[in-house]
């Protein structure tokens, strides 16, 4: 399956182009690399390209077939700080199992631990929330994830674990992702492919 | 590689050429700095503990210990980092040093300042003065107030055009226009926050400058440029305690590297041990920490850091180190000293003991199971 995005453009106000005619494509089973400086609009084309933002011009599709908007999106998109993408509220195991039933084999391989489940967000650490948001997104029905700076927040270690463990469930179920960062060593370390925001985008 | 005593014999030789003679960007003038180590430290932690008071059910109540066996200090000019994962206490020892835990907080063992006791009397005494916080972000600001009116902060009124002068100079020097003067904060682009927000503490003439996470999702040029403010602020005489998790930025600037975990001190580092990949190393902690960075191999170790409601009988790493023995799992291991740094290990440092290891297997044999292991997962 291949994800594109065709001459994208948005702003967030009038004739103040964060994107303008921006074009973005990749394929099932690839990890490309994203980087840009801040403030030139990586998160605003990851929020369009998985559905989170709809006033924009242009075009995403994948296999040239739109993405229906009713039903579960094949996009799936994670942010930076996961303590602000739960509900303080609610207890770990409702927010994982949120969209779907988290099979045990990827509980498993992010390492959460049963007793975690029954915890309030407040009581995890980001590397383990961030594990948990991880988790419900990569359910069997995602095809491509975007990883907006999935790792900025968290210790060396952990981030290795996060990437290796993301990598091995992309690899065997075949979903595309893209790794966005401002950490060019984790790119080159992660990616098959790297794409410079400046180059794409015509601002 | 220079023993031990010729290592010692330099330092002590720079320490005498040590003064640096530079002009001060703000006053004009020629200022003498004590580039190097002074001999007392100006801000002493000692074996300090902190738990929280929490209500379980009903009336029971719990005390949850997050801080345990802490000490570190600080010395003029110098950059310490205190580095650690999530959750291992680094922010907590800065509010601890601030004063600003929540009344629920126990805080014991002692604190010194400037060879006093640190009091939450003297405590309040000095925060925003001679203790300054550069927090981690814009949100630490107040949305509706003009930049130049929270970065002056409440002076008298005969003070107002005095601290308006500096703030203008401060601004010059870190590149802010005029017209960011009377900006809001979400005016603010990343890098330009930044900057006042280092500017706050640099206008207070703070001796002691504690940055919480300073860092996280800059662009390498705002990062380099964040970085060297700090660089700036322990050339002028400051001590800078450099809180973050990405041990890469802190090499860049520290000279010395505290690793934090699970509430307490595993390693203090000088900068230069990380050299020659980490030779110098002494916790396998710390040692795990580098080989995990993406240019370094991206190794990763099992397990995670343990809750704070775990109670744990031996040495806090013991789950997950590759060179535990039978006494780490007894005990709490001492802080003790190791070729210019300190270290909480049973099993001295990482290289001794690979050495030990080689030259005799029949004694370490137990050891040398673990460290196959090791490089076989290495290989993976």
């Amino acid at each position: 399956m291949l994800l594109k995005g065709e001459n994208i453009s948005f702003g967030y106000k009038k004739n103040n182009w964060v994107l303008n005619d921006a074009n973005i494509s990749f394929k099932s089973g690839e990890v490309l690399g994203l980087i840009g400086d801040s403030g030139s609009g990586k998160s605003t084309l990851c929020k369009i390209l998985s559905g989170y933002e709809n006033n924009y011009q242009g075009n995403i599709n994948i296999d040239g077939k739109e993405i229906p908007l009713k039903g579960y999106h094949p996009v799936q998109l994670v942010f930076q700080h996961p303590e602000k993408a739960v509900n303080p509220k609610w207890k770990m195991k409702d927010i994982l199992n949120e969209g779907h039933n988290v099979s045990q084999d990827i509980l498993d391989s992010f390492g959460i631990k049963e007793n975690w489940l029954n915890r309030w967000p407040n009581e995890l650490s980001g590397g383990e929330l961030q594990r948990f948001a991880l988790a419900r997104a990569l359910s069997p029905k995602t095809r491509f994830l975007i990883a907006d700076e999935i790792t900025t927040m968290v210790d060396a270690i952990t981030q290795a674990q996060i990437w290796n463990t993301v990598l091995d469930i992309a690899e065997e179920q075949n979903i595309g992702v893209l790794v966005v960062s401002h950490e060019k060593k984790l790119i080159k370390q992660l990616c098959h492919d790297t794409l410079y925001l400046d180059d794409i985008n015509n601002v | 590689m220079k023993n031990k005593a010729e290592i010692y014999a330099g330092e002590n030789l720079s320490d005498k050429n040590g003064v640096i003679i530079q002009k001060d960007p703000l006053i004009g003038s020629e200022v003498i700095i004590k580039k190097e180590k002074a001999t007392e430290a100006l801000l002493k932690v000692h074996d300090i503990s902190l738990s929280f008071t929490q209500y379980t059910s009903g009336l029971r109540q719990t005390e949850l210990k997050v801080i345990s066996n802490l000490s570190i200090e600080a010395y003029s000019g110098e950059i310490l980092a205190v580095v650690g994962s999530s959750g291992s206490g680094k922010s907590l020892l800065a509010h601890a040093i601030l004063g600003i835990l929540p009344p629920n907080a126990k805080l014991g063992g002692k604190i010194e300042y400037n060879g006093q006791k640190l009091t939450q009397i003297r405590k309040e005494e000095l925060r925003g003065k001679e203790i300054a916080l550069v927090p981690q972000s814009v949100n630490y600001l107040d949305p509706l107030m003009r930049i130049s009116d929270q970065v002056i902060g409440d002076v008298e009124d005969e003070d107002e055009k005095l601290m308006k002068n500096l703030q203008r100079k401060i601004f010059q020097r870190y590149d802010l226009k005029p017209e960011v003067d009377r900006m809001f904060p979400h005016e603010l682009s990343g890098g330009m926050a930044r900057r006042v927000l280092v500017s706050t503490a640099v206008i207070s003439s703070a001796k002691l400058i504690i940055a919480d996470e300073p860092t996280p999702g800059l662009d390498e040029k705002t990062l380099n440029e964040t970085l060297s403010y700090f660089e700036d602020m322990a050339d002028n005489g400051c001590a800078v305690i450099l809180i973050t998790h990405d041990i890469e930025a802190a090499l860049k600037i520290s000279d010395k590297i505290a690793v934090f975990y699970a509430g307490t001190v595993l390693e203090v580092a000088n900068a230069r041990d990380f050299k020659n990949n980490g030779e110098n190393l002494r916790h396998p902690y710390t040692m795990a920490l580098w080989n995990a960075l993406p240019q370094n191999g991206f190794q990763t170790i099992d397990g995670h850091q343990p809750m704070q409601d775990e109670v744990i009988d031996g040495c806090i790493f013991y789950q997950r180190c590759f060179q535990k023995t039978d006494i780490c799992s007894k005990g709490i291991p001492p802080l003790k000293e190791s070729n210019g740094g300190v270290v909480r290990c049973n099993n001295a440092t990482y290289k001794e003991f690979l050495k030990k290891a080689d030259e005799a297997p029949p004694v370490y044999n137990h050891k040398l199971e673990n460290l196959s292991v090791l490089q076989e997962s290495k290989e993976v």
